[in-house]
């Protein structure tokens, strides 16, 4: 047997080895170092991470590699949504360290869990085997269930994550079900042989139209989209906001990698039918999400089901790749781009947000109410006109990165043929503009109930200023971003 | 030939802003100078634009084009004809007026406030000089967010439901624009260029679902009877400053895009539904003129008449005649002026009385006579009276109504009864007849500051009704253009 084994190659996968022999490392630093010396956990968490963004950016050079006996992918989306994600990740330790560090949440199993998490993400995004891709969802979605849980004496917490965990753990079965009928029907494990598989035609569609739904329904769960999206509301109020703001951002990046690789690099044969479905989940999510957004008076509520109708447009481009009997490339490449595009102007926005939310809480004062941004033009003009430019960009109003999110995704939806679920979709958009517009009422347009200045440290006001300024650049000069998302998505299909 | 001048146009006011922002209003008098400096200087760079405007040149003058975004193939295409060229000079020459008038009243932001003046005002140069789609759509649709803000901080007291309305009723009619105009880019095979939409051909049931996405933007925007219900509300909360530029400018976008995009994008849906359109614009003419008769509120008042001089312009479009268009786009203009001096000549009276009701004034021309004089020359020209600018547009649209119909024709002449009617009757209640108050008793005339900004109008309004020629002449070979276009069938 022996020599019949090949030495895989490790170097497409060399940012994934490094993050993990690092979280060991920080395990262990960690346990000797002991609380008076968290700072350490803190500094060496994000040398980790900026290790591993020199290791992928080094790797970002257009090419695809698979390794590990086809089990693994490093192509140009994976290395340019797993740079996103380590952004996001260091992004969201800065803005979330002084809001843990205040309610002494900021133990090294937070910075561990952040790492497993983050390393569950690459996986899942470099996946190129239904296993392997399930093995990066389970460690980002467990690392996740005990981050919400992290502050163990709040029973809203507890309970939020006990949810999250029993309909999470509910999901990944659906998934592993859906995986094993096409298994049944294919024969193999790996999304280029099922594709082919499939495009041969010789399989049984009736098994492999049966393993899709659950397949789908664990996609949708994992982005939470109607009628999985139940998980959502609960997890972001009841989490603590630095993790709500963790959950919000790099995971949903995550999920649109496994959808993008599942559904289009596995199961592309099946289009006809997985974008129907999604159709009927686009358009649900962005109906509910913007409608339950309105009576929501919790901030994070309401970003919740904001995330939902974001993520509903977001399916919009993603069922629009193939229209007809015809195969048009280009289309493929708009519609999958735009998704793509979508989905990182998501996390860009989300972190601004979420950020803004931690920017007003304080030791002792979670400021998690709408009724907490009024008069914030009186305390801080300048944080007052972020949070506004977010939100103009959350209800996709130009110049600001949301509004040509949502003009890619509609008009590669309207290319397909769609008209009239655009139609539906803006629509709804006109609704959902109204709590964006209500946040910006409520900081410009009312009087201040809390008085109390701003705390933060100079780090995060930097970070959320050019947080808030990259919003309106890439509205004013969308270019590069759009290119970069169809450049890379053109090298990995 | 590249220009620059329509970038400066664009971006001065807006670069502007930014200085003025970052002072804080802490230091109001070096804002407020900060501001008079940057409107002013907007408005001179936009003097070029007509003075070296070629008047026989068919085509647009003064190009710029630049790729914005690749991907989409969306360009940074600015261009100006004879039919934008005025609205540019209109919009920054307004800029100065709202700056001034707003120069003792905001106590308030003052550095917030003038800034979003300067920047709205470069987002509608914007707007006018795009001819791009996307490049429009932004324009267009940003210039909500300013306004929006306008209203709800510095607006009277129910400003929040107001400055709502204004918001989500204008989005409403831009999200379906944006649609269309995804579907135009299709079907022009990959191009947002207007210039290129203009020669698209399209099959008439195309053409008339693109029109009516077109006219529930602009309509909202207009505003067209029955989706006229946010203009009365806007204006009535919005501070001086706000409802002048709302109806100077902000209502002459909807009526530019018919101009820009559905007459020329889609002439055979602009003539098939041109009766419908001749009717919603009689009714605003007609229907929203007795409105305006029993109003007791001034801002309402000329709010509604504001939606019925609007009307005029509609009708000048759908009637496609020289005369008519012309006389539609003189009316825009002279409505520019004239309703921007109504609502300064209210705000002069609200600053001092904080009041808007008509039945709270009387015997005004008593202790405000320079005031009540300015006053009376503005009503006069809102009810159209000869040799003032109000005459000049409705006497054309008129005419060209009677050539396309005489009881079209008509029904229109009736607006010169009906604004007869209602602006000199509130004229005499709030300006003749004993005083009325002790309030009234011990009002003060107008500062050398009110008497500047109402005599510059003054001048507009008097110059415009004696000798439109400048006004007509620039704008002649472009309308003659366009209609020659609308009458090619694109089926």
């Amino acid at each position: 047997m022996l020599n019949t084994f090949v030495m895989p190659d490790f170097y497409p996968a060399a940012s994934e080895l490094f993050l993990a022999a690092m979280a060991c490392v920080i395990l262990v630093v960690d346990a000797f170092a002991g609380p008076a010396r968290r700072w350490l956990t803190a500094i060496l968490t994000m040398l980790t991470l900026v290790g591993c963004m020199v290791i992928t950016y080094l790797t970002f050079d257009g090419s695809s590699a698979l390794t590990f006996g086809n089990m693994f992918v490093d192509d140009p989306v994976a290395d340019f949504l797993k740079l996103l994600v380590y952004i996001a990740v260091i992004v969201v330790l800065i803005y979330g360290r002084d809001y843990m560090a205040a309610r002494n949440l900021d133990k090294g199993e937070y910075y561990l869990l952040v790492l497993f998490a983050t390393l569950g993400m690459m996986v899942m995004i470099s996946a190129y085997n239904f296993l392997t891709l399930y093995l990066g969802l389970e460690m980002m979605s467990l690392s996740l269930y005990a981050m919400v849980a992290i502050d163990r004496d709040s029973a809203r917490a507890t309970e939020a994550a006990m949810k999250y965990f029993v309909l999470g753990a509910l999901a990944s079965g659906l998934l592993l079900y859906g995986m094993s009928m096409i298994y049944g029907a294919t024969g193999t494990l790996e999304l280029g042989v099922v594709a082919q598989a499939i495009h041969e035609g010789t399989t049984n569609r009736t098994i492999l139209v049966f393993g899709l739904v659950f397949m789908v329904a664990g996609i949708a769960f994992k982005l939470g989209v109607v009628p999985f999206h139940m998980w959502i509301p609960d997890v972001y109020h009841g989490a603590p906001t630095a993790v709500t703001l963790f959950i919000s951002s790099a995971p949903k990046l995550a999920a649109f990698a496994m959808a993008l690789r599942l559904l289009v690099s596995g199961l592309f044969g099946l289009a006809e039918q997985w974008q129907t479905m999604l159709m009927i989940m686009a358009v649900a999510s962005i109906g509910l999400g913007n409608l339950a957004a309105i009576a929501q008076t919790n901030i994070k509520r309401m970003l919740a089901y904001s995330a939902i109708s974001h993520m509903g447009f977001m399916l919009l481009a993603l069922m629009s790749g193939v229209a007809g009997a015809q195969l048009d490339p280009m289309a493929l490449i708009n519609a999958y781009s735009s998704a793509m595009y979508y989905s990182v102007a998501y996390v860009l926005m989300s972190l601004g947000t979420f950020g803004m939310v931690l920017l007003l809480s304080r030791a002792g004062y979670e400021a998690e109410n709408l009724e907490d941004f009024k008069g914030l033009n009186q305390r801080s003009p300048w944080f007052a006109l972020m949070m506004a430019i977010l939100m103009f960009s959350m209800a996709g109003i130009p110049f600001f990165v949301g509004f040509f999110a949502k003009f890619s995704v509609l008009l590669a939806a309207i290319a397909a043929g769609h008209v009239a679920v655009v139609i539906i979709a803006v629509m709804f958009s006109l609704v959902g503009a109204y709590y964006y517009l209500r946040v910006v009422k409520l900081m410009y347009f009312d009087k201040p109930v809390d008085g109390a200045p701003i705390q933060a440290g100079l780090d995060m006001r930097l970070l959320l200023s050019a947080n808030g300024l990259a919003v309106a650049l890439f509205g004013i000069f969308p270019d590069s971003l759009m290119m970069l998302c169809t450049a890379t998505l053109v090298r990995s299909l | 030939m590249n220009s620059y001048l329509l970038s400066l146009a664009i971006w001065v006011p807006i670069i502007g802003a930014l200085p003025i922002l970052a002072l804080g209003s802490e230091r109001r008098d070096l804002v407020r100078r900060l501001s008079l400096a940057v409107a002013i200087a907007a408005f001179l760079v936009t003097l070029p634009l007509y003075t070296g405007f070629d008047r026989q040149f068919v085509g647009m003058q003064f190009v710029e084009i630049a790729p914005w975004i690749p991907r989409f193939n969306v360009q940074y295409f600015l261009g100006i004809d004879g039919i934008s060229v005025l609205f540019i000079l209109l919009n920054s020459f307004v800029t100065v007026l709202v700056v001034l008038a707003g120069w003792e009243v905001i106590e308030q932001k003052t550095a917030q406030y003038m800034a979003a003046f300067l920047i709205m005002s470069g987002l509608m140069n914007g707007i006018f000089a795009s001819l791009d789609a996307v490049l429009f759509y932004v324009f267009f649709e940003a210039s909500l967010i300013p306004m929006y803000i306008i209203i709800g901080v510095w607006g009277g007291p129910n400003r929040v439901y107001a400055a709502f309305k204004f918001f989500l009723y204008t989005l409403l009619g831009s999200l379906l624009m944006l649609v269309s105009l995804l579907y135009l880019f299709l079907e022009a095979g990959g191009s947002f260029n207007l210039l290129e939409w203009h020669q698209l051909r399209l099959s008439m049931a195309p053409q008339i679902l693109v029109f009516i996405a077109f006219l529930v933007a602009f309509a909202v925007k207009v505003p067209m009877w029955p989706v006229h219900t946010w203009l009365p509300d806007a204006h009535v909360e919005a501070p001086t400053g706000g409802s002048v530029v709302l109806a100077a400018i902000m209502l002459k976008l909807g009526a530019y895009g018919f101009v820009r995009f559905s007459l020329p994008i889609l002439p055979d849906a602009s003539h098939y539904l041109a009766p419908m359109m001749i009717a919603l614009s009689l009714i605003a003419v007609v229907y929203i003129g007795f409105v305006a008769l029993v109003q007791t509120d001034m801002k309402k008042l000329i709010a509604y008449s504001s939606i019925s001089h609007m009307g005029f312009v509609t009708l000048g479009f759908f009637i496609f005649n020289q005369i008519g268009v012309e006389g539609a786009l003189v009316q825009m203009i002279s409505h520019g002026f004239v309703s921007a001096a109504m609502f300064l000549c209210v705000g002069v009276m609200y600053d001092r009385m904080h009041s808007r009701q008509i039945a709270d004034y009387g015997g005004v021309v008593n202790t405000m006579p320079k005031f009540a004089a300015f006053f009376m020359l503005f009503a006069m020209a809102n009810s159209g009276l000869p040799a003032t600018s109000g005459f000049v547009g409705e006497f054309m649209v008129i005419l060209g109504a009677i050539k396309y119909n005489f009881w079209v024709g008509f029904a229109a002449a009736t607006t010169l009864i009906l604004g007869a009617a209602y602006t000199l009757w509130m004229y005499k209640r709030v300006a003749f007849g004993a005083v009325a108050n002790d309030h009234v008793a011990k009002l003060s005339d107008i500062g050398a500051r009110e008497f500047m900004v109402l005599a510059l109008l003054a001048a507009a309004v008097l110059a415009m009704g004696i000798y439109p020629f400048p006004f007509t002449d620039v704008m002649h070979v472009s309308v003659d253009n366009l209609l020659k276009h609308v009458a090619v069938s694109k089926l």
